[in-house]
């Protein structure tokens, strides 16, 4: 254990590992703490937060797939001073970096959310959801094109000092566009991939299975094309990448760090196995012992491609 | 506290047809289960990235539970291969469960694999009381010896009258009621099953100003609260409305709590 350094700088947020877990699939942390050891993570990642509660989609909300599932929560949740005053105590007690992930419909929003959780202790760095396909009117509206993702990251940096890392939409044309313009407007650090955008028919009926009629795909099934996301996001990037996306176990976690990943987060495989965050760490671990590695940050884009 | 752990099958025996009973080892849960709560499976032999099956807790004597199931789809059909000595992973007991001290005279409605936590229930109660137990045919109508054996009194209704009287299980819960109000005793239900008849108990609870305690059952991903996919409005006692998680605030939940 002492051997290897296993620290990473995700843009200012101070990670004792390489491995956090994906917005919205580990609550807000305690949710999960009678399963795994929370404080052996490298950060946690929370549930998407706005400027007010949010009620989210109808049901159903999620449909399973082979290899992954999809779903259409819709960003449910307590809003940010819910969040401080019910969620943060535990967190702040777990010693962990606590990145949050905020949403809006405007930049007003987004930005008056930064603003509240500067002053909130423990939150350690913000994700901006600007990728959620399960939301109209937020989220994805200003993930796919670079101009808004542009404009959007510079009101919230003006907003706050904390850590930013938008989350990049996969479904764009060109992954690379989006990370220069995010770092060029102020991100410290980028997210990648969110869910992509999918459906599933219910033959007998002819309806569509989630109430939201489409979702996000996640799950095992979506890894490769985030390691080809990561891969690209990586030879344009000047800010460190935080990859997820089907991470099962150690394996996907260590493609993507050789990707050119300096975190990864498990999302999914939470549900499925609780214990994932750790078995990739451990793996990671053993990983680099095997290759004769002493820190993770070695790993970090070490693809070989001639 | 929920536990984490890999359980050994025992075995499973058939009920009626497509249902089953499976038996698994599994401690540190079945030694804390409590009638209601219930378990998430990791089904062996499913694709590693296929999520957990929730199941309701049909009993649990020292370290082994016991489940029923229907085989409805392809996480069920693979249960039904499992073999003596397979592992399977559980997570539980999660959810609140029954309350186990009744202020009234307990009246329990099943209806199909719904009555899986009341025979549970019944075996944990401290006293007893009626089982109604309701299906569509008399292949759905499960466990009437389990409460036989308890010494309740049992009443079976099918919809297509196949066994017990005709028509949905409603038919004897309100002749139940009515008989225990001419006796002057108050009531108290406990309800699984689809839906439409924890609508109708909940109704009836309301009417007749006892308690009626409903276990709810949504599609779940996590299990333990954290991905908000089997959400249910909820309505506090001074009519305000939140968004509760049946996984974690329920399964069990009070009828006037439900907004429907």
């Amino acid at each position: 254990m002492s051997d290897l350094d296993m620290q990473v700088d995700l843009g200012g947020i101070r990670m004792k590992n390489p491995v956090t877990v994906a917005s919205g699939t580990f609550g807000y942390g305690k949710e999960y703490a009678e399963l795994i050891d929370v404080t052996r993570l490298g950060a946690i990642t929370v549930k998407g937060i706005r400027l007010q509660p949010w009620p989210g989609n109808r049901l159903p909300r999620h449909v399973e797939v082979p290899g992954g599932m999809v779903n259409a929560i819709g960003l449910q949740g307590p809003g940010v001073e819910g969040f401080a005053r019910d969620y943060m105590p535990f967190l702040r007690t777990t010693g962990v970096p606590v990145i949050v992930n905020i949403w809006g419909t405007s930049e007003e929003e987004y930005a008056e959310v930064a603003r509240r959780l500067s002053e909130v202790e423990g939150v350690s760095g913000l994700e901006l959801n600007i990728s959620c396909p399960n939301v109209k009117e937020g989220g994805h509206a200003f993930g796919t094109d670079p101009q808004t993702v542009a404009s959007l990251v510079a009101a919230v940096r003006r907003a706050t000092r904390l850590p930013l890392m938008p989350k990049l939409a996969p479904n764009v044309p060109d992954i690379r566009l989006f990370v220069r313009a995010a770092q060029e407007a102020g991100a410290d650090a980028l997210a990648l991939i969110n869910t992509l955008p999918a459906m599933v028919i219910d033959i007998e009926t002819r309806r569509p299975v989630l109430a939201n009629k489409v979702g996000g795909l996640s799950g095992l099934a979506i890894h490769p094309v985030a390691v080809k996301l990561v891969w690209e996001a990586a030879q344009a990037a000047r800010v460190p990448l935080l990859a997820m996306g089907g991470i099962v176990g150690p394996e996907q976690a260590i493609e993507f760090l050789v990707a050119g990943a300096s975190a990864v987060a498990v999302g999914t495989a939470n549900f499925i196995d609780p214990t994932t965050p750790l078995r990739v760490l451990e793996g990671i671990e053993a990983y680099l012992r095997r290759h004769g590695m002493n820190t993770v940050a070695a790993l970090t884009g070490s693809l070989r491609t001639e | 506290m929920m536990k984490d752990v890999t359980g050994r099958v025992i075995g499973q025996t058939p009920l009626k047809a497509g249902y089953w009973a499976l038996d698994v080892e599994a401690p540190g849960v079945a030694e804390a289960a409590q009638p209601g709560q219930f378990v998430h499976v990791r089904v062996p032999g499913l694709e590693p990235a296929a999520l957990r099956r929730p199941f309701s807790i049909y009993g649990a004597q020292g370290s082994i539970l016991k489940l029923l199931y229907k085989t409805v789809g392809r996480g069920t059909a693979q249960m039904n291969r499992l073999a003596p000595g397979d592992p399977m992973q559980v997570i539980g007991p999660l959810g609140n469960g029954f309350p186990l001290a009744p202020q009234g005279s307990p009246l329990l409605v099943a209806g199909g694999y719904g009555v899986a936590p009341l025979s549970f229930l019944a075996e944990r109660l401290p006293v007893k009381g009626v089982a109604l137990i309701g299906g569509r045919t008399a292949d759905d109508v499960l466990a009437v010896a389990d409460f036989e054996r308890l010494g309740w009194s049992v009443r079976v209704a099918t919809q297509d009258g196949s066994l017990g009287e005709t028509g949905l299980v409603t038919v004897p819960l309100d002749r139940e009621l009515a008989r225990v109000r001419e006796a002057g005793v108050t009531p108290e239900l406990f309800a699984c099953g689809p839906d439409g008849l924890l609508r109708a108990v909940g109704e009836r609870a309301v009417q007749t100003g006892c308690r009626g305690w409903l276990s709810l059952d949504k599609h779940m991903v996590c299990g333990v609260g954290a991905c908000l996919a089997c959400v249910q409005t909820l309505r506090r006692a001074d009519g305000t409305e939140w968004i509760g998680r049946v996984c974690h605030d329920g399964p069990i939940f009070e009828a006037r709590e439900i907004v429907w």
